[in-house]
Parts: structure tokens; sequence; C-alpha cells
């Protein structure tokens, strides 16, 4: 790598859906030989498909509609690839299978009281979890025959849950929430789901308002969290996760630094990626990126600002997701109604 | 004790209905006004002829004004950068605070259909005004929220009744 700074260049806008753009998930195995494939969800109830095209300009190739009859704000796809969750504010969430070619909505998850905000798939792809302003967080577990069964309903957050998230190689789950706390979920061991840690403000440095996103980095011994009080948290664990946990009191995870300064409003996505970059974006229409500061002279580790994206979208950016299959392809969610795709070049890593 | 808003009770009874309708009612003849100077506000020449409006630097206009039902007060920032800001914080009366998530949506509607989208708008309660001023003020701000109240038919009926011309 040259020392040339780094930079984010606009490589591709995707215009089409009719409303805010809230969410994206980039497919984890498209399928041997295919190009990265992108959904996003919006407020205009549907969810498309982007693909690459052989010229390499992008396209819709599916518009998935007719099923929720209210916004989707969350998509994620199975860890296989082959199974696309939808969950929205019509209080249920969809499972579209995907063949390659073709989508078919093969089951309606429904339970939660009002708006769905999330859904997750665990790393081996036997549970589902999703969330709502309801204050619980579901835990589905996938059976044959396109059959979904609630094994757990987890309550603790004492207000609307704004996502979760599985950790990327252990069956443990992050939950973030209007009221203002992260709290990590376990089982015992004994397919009995607790609530094993809770940061908040008061206890361990936590946020000041509203959490709306979490993201683990590849190893998954670090999350980073974002908020409406307009900072980024993240956080370190040196435990080792695998070790069954019953109740609360194992502390594993703690604060190792605030990101303060670097967007002026509710920062509302942020995304790790396999480098180790951490991307946010925010509803001061503005990306950042930030990777470890390696040189630090400060105790313990650190973050810096590689660079920050100004006017990245006309409107509020809703999400931000590096692309699995290319660590130096990004893409974000807007709510001027538009997807784009930005490649980071230059030097970014020391 | 904060109103869900997407849980709103849609039957109000006729005289909060006509408070609100009458405080939304002075925010649209408010807000056309502050409108008319938004555009005018770059050139020297126009004068600034109502006693209300009050320059406060060459790139914000704050425009003050009391009715006897609701008091608003909106300040305008426009930058050099695309992102204008605009807040607006308004005084519910008294007898009428549990009104005050809906007065909310209501200025956050008006303002999203009068407003270029490009603008950042956060709306409060005054200080001092509320005694859940805290939670009024953090569900008004939460997009998602809102978004999800608006899809709500019930509420959303509310809003058009009360942002609609009365012509009694």
């Amino acid at each position: 790598m040259d020392g040339a700074a780094a930079e984010l260049r606009e490589a591709h806008r995707l215009a089409g859906h009719a409303d805010r753009v809230w969410s994206l998930a980039w497919n984890p195995a498209p399928g041997a030989g295919a190009g990265p494939v992108l959904a996003s969800c919006a407020g205009d109830k549907t969810v498309r498909i982007w693909k690459r095209a052989p010229d390499g300009a992008w396209q819709c190739t599916d518009v998935l509609e007719d099923t929720h009859n209210r916004t989707v704000r969350c998509c994620a796809w199975s860890p296989d690839g082959k199974l696309l969750a939808t969950a929205s504010f019509d209080a249920t969430t969809a499972v579209w299978e995907y063949s390659g070619c073709d989508f078919e909505c093969v089951a309606t998850l429904e339970g939660h009281e009002n708006e769905v905000k999330s859904v997750s798939w665990s790393p081996s792809g036997s549970l589902l979890a999703t969330c709502s302003r309801d204050k619980m967080a579901w835990i589905w577990e996938v059976q044959p025959g396109n059959e979904y069964e609630c094994v757990s309903v987890l309550q603790g957050h004492t207000q609307d849950v704004k996502m979760v998230q599985w950790h990327p190689h252990l069956d443990i789950l992050v939950s973030v929430s209007y009221d203002n706390s992260i709290r990590v979920w376990a089982d015992d061991g004994d397919d009995e789901w607790h609530c094993v840690q809770t940061l908040t403000e008061d206890n361990n440095c936590g946020h000041s308002s509203t959490v709306w996103a979490v993201s683990f980095n590849h190893k998954g011994d670090r999350m980073v969290t974002c908020s409406d009080d307009r900072t980024l948290k993240v956080w370190d664990t040196s435990a080792d996760l695998s070790q069954p946990k019953t109740g609360e009191g194992h502390e594993s995870w703690r604060h190792l630094c605030t990101l303060t300064g670097y967007h002026d409003r509710t920062i509302f996505s942020a995304h790790w990626s396999s480098e180790d970059i951490i991307a946010s974006g925010a509803g001061d229409d503005a990306i950042c990126l930030f990777a470890e500061e390696k040189n630090s002279m400060v105790e313990g580790p650190s973050y810096k600002l590689i660079l920050k994206k100004e006017k990245a979208h006309d409107m509020d950016i809703n999400c931000v997701r590096w692309c699995p299959q290319d660590p130096r392809l990004l893409a974000s969610a807007s709510d001027d109604g538009t997807v784009k795709l930005w490649e980071l070049k230059g030097s970014v890593l020391d | 004790m904060v109103m869900g808003l997407i849980n709103a009770n849609p039957v109000i009874h006729e005289k909060k209905e006509r408070y609100l309708k009458c405080s939304i009612g002075y925010l649209v003849v408010v807000l056309n006004v502050f409108l008319h100077h938004i555009r005018d506000i770059k050139d020297p020449e126009h004068p600034y002829s109502l006693e209300q409006l009050n320059v406060v630097t060459e790139d914000s206009v704050e425009l003050n004004d009391e009715s006897n039902h609701v008091r608003f007060l909106m300040k305008l920032t426009l930058e050099d950068s695309h992102m204008v800001c605009t807040r607006v914080t308004f005084t519910p009366t008294v007898e009428h605070c549990s009104m005050a998530t809906v007065i909310g949506l209501c200025i956050r509607v008006k303002l999203i259909r009068s407003l270029p989208p490009r603008y950042k708008v956060d709306i409060r309660v005054a200080p001092g005004s509320h005694s859940t001023e805290a939670a009024v003020n953090k569900q008004l701000n939460d997009k998602e929220r809102v978004a999800a109240a608006l899809e709500n038919p019930n509420l959303l009926d509310m809003v058009e009744e009360c942002l609609s011309p009365t012509f009694d």
C-alpha cells in the first residue's frame, strides 16, 4: 500500500425505493461464481435486491412486495445465504426462500405486540432473534418444513428495543434499546435464556440516550454501539464467552473507549469490517470511518478517525454495511430513498 | 405519564379537539409567515415588517409568537453547508399538557410537509412547561417512533383532522 490518504469514493447510486431506506444486508454466501448480492428495505413496504451486472452497473433484480403492509424496517440473510428474514412495523417477520433467482415467502412469524425493529440470525443459522417496541426480544428456533418456534421471550428492557445482533461465533445475543442500555443474553446450557449483563450509563460508562445499533468485530472480542447521544462506544471482553452463564453478574464486557465529537446528530448505524474498520452513519448525513490506533501513547487500546465523508447523502443515513466479499466496499442507506456503494481507497491501516 | 404515540386514544373530547385545531391553525399562520421570510432571508433589500420577526444574526431568524393556546418559538439556522436545522419549541398551556405529544406530532407533520426535505427539525416542549418533558421530547425526536405512529391509521386521521383548514 502506498501512502495515499484514505478516501471513500462514491461508486454507485441505487435508486428505486419510493420512501426512506431503513436497512441493508449483504448476502454472506451468494453462491459460487456469483457476485455480491445486497438487500435493502424501506418505508415503501418493499425489499429490493441489487446485483452487479456483467458490465459492472448495479441493478435491482427483485422487488419483494405485497407481504408486509407497513414499513419494512430490517432485513437479514441466514448464514448459508438461502433465507432472507424481513422485519416490519406491521408486527410480523417474514422469511423468504432464495433459490439464486427467485424469492418466495415461506413463513410469517407473529407474536410481537407492535412494530418489529430488527432481526438477526445466529451464527449456525438455527436460531433467529427479533425485537420490538413491545420491549421484548424473541428467540425463534428454525425447524424443518419452514416452521419457526418461539423458544424464549427475553424480558428486561424497559423501553422499545431497537436492534438485536448475534455474536459472530457463539449463541450470545446483544440487544440495544430506547432505554439507553445494552443487554447481553445467553443460555445456561439448558436452553434457558437469561440476561447476563446490562451496560448502562451509571454502571459501565454506557450511553446517555437511545442506543440504535451494535456491531461485533470479526474476532468477536469487541463490539461497537452507537447512539442518539452522538457517540460511538467500543466494548471489549477477555472472557471465555463459550462458557455457559446463568443470571446476571458475569461482567464480561467492559467499556474500552468513547468516540465523541465526530457526528453532529444521532448516529443510527455502525458496522465493523473484516479488516477491523468501523463505519458509522448518522443524521448529519455523514459517514465516518475509524480504526484502532496502533501507535498509541495512551494506555490501552484507542480508536482514531480515518476519514469523515460529509454530505454522503442528502438526508439522514440509516444504515452502513461492509460487503463480506469485499472489505473495501461499503453500502449506505438513507432517508433520501437511495442506497450508495462506496469504495475505500488509499492507505488506511498503518 | 407519557402517551405512547401509537396508542393515542382516537376519541378526543370536543373541547380538546377544538384546542388542538386552534393551536395548529395558529401554527399554520405562523409557519406561513416564517416560510415566506425564509425565502427572503438572504435578500437585504426586503424589509422585515413584522414586529415579531427578530433577526438575530445574518444567518438565523427567530420567530417568536404567542397565542392564548400554545406559544411557539421557531429558530432557523441557515448554514453554508447543506445542513439546515430548525428547532421548534412549543409551550402547551397547563390544562392541555396531556396533548403535548399529539401537538408535537402535528407540528412535525406540518413541518415535514412544508419545509424542503433536507431540513433537520427538532421539536421540543419548552423547558419547565411539562412534567415529563424529557420523555415527551425523546418521543417527538425519535424518527422511527414518529414514522411508526404515522402508519397508525387512527393517529394519522387525527393529525390530518388537526391540520385541515377549519371552515366554521
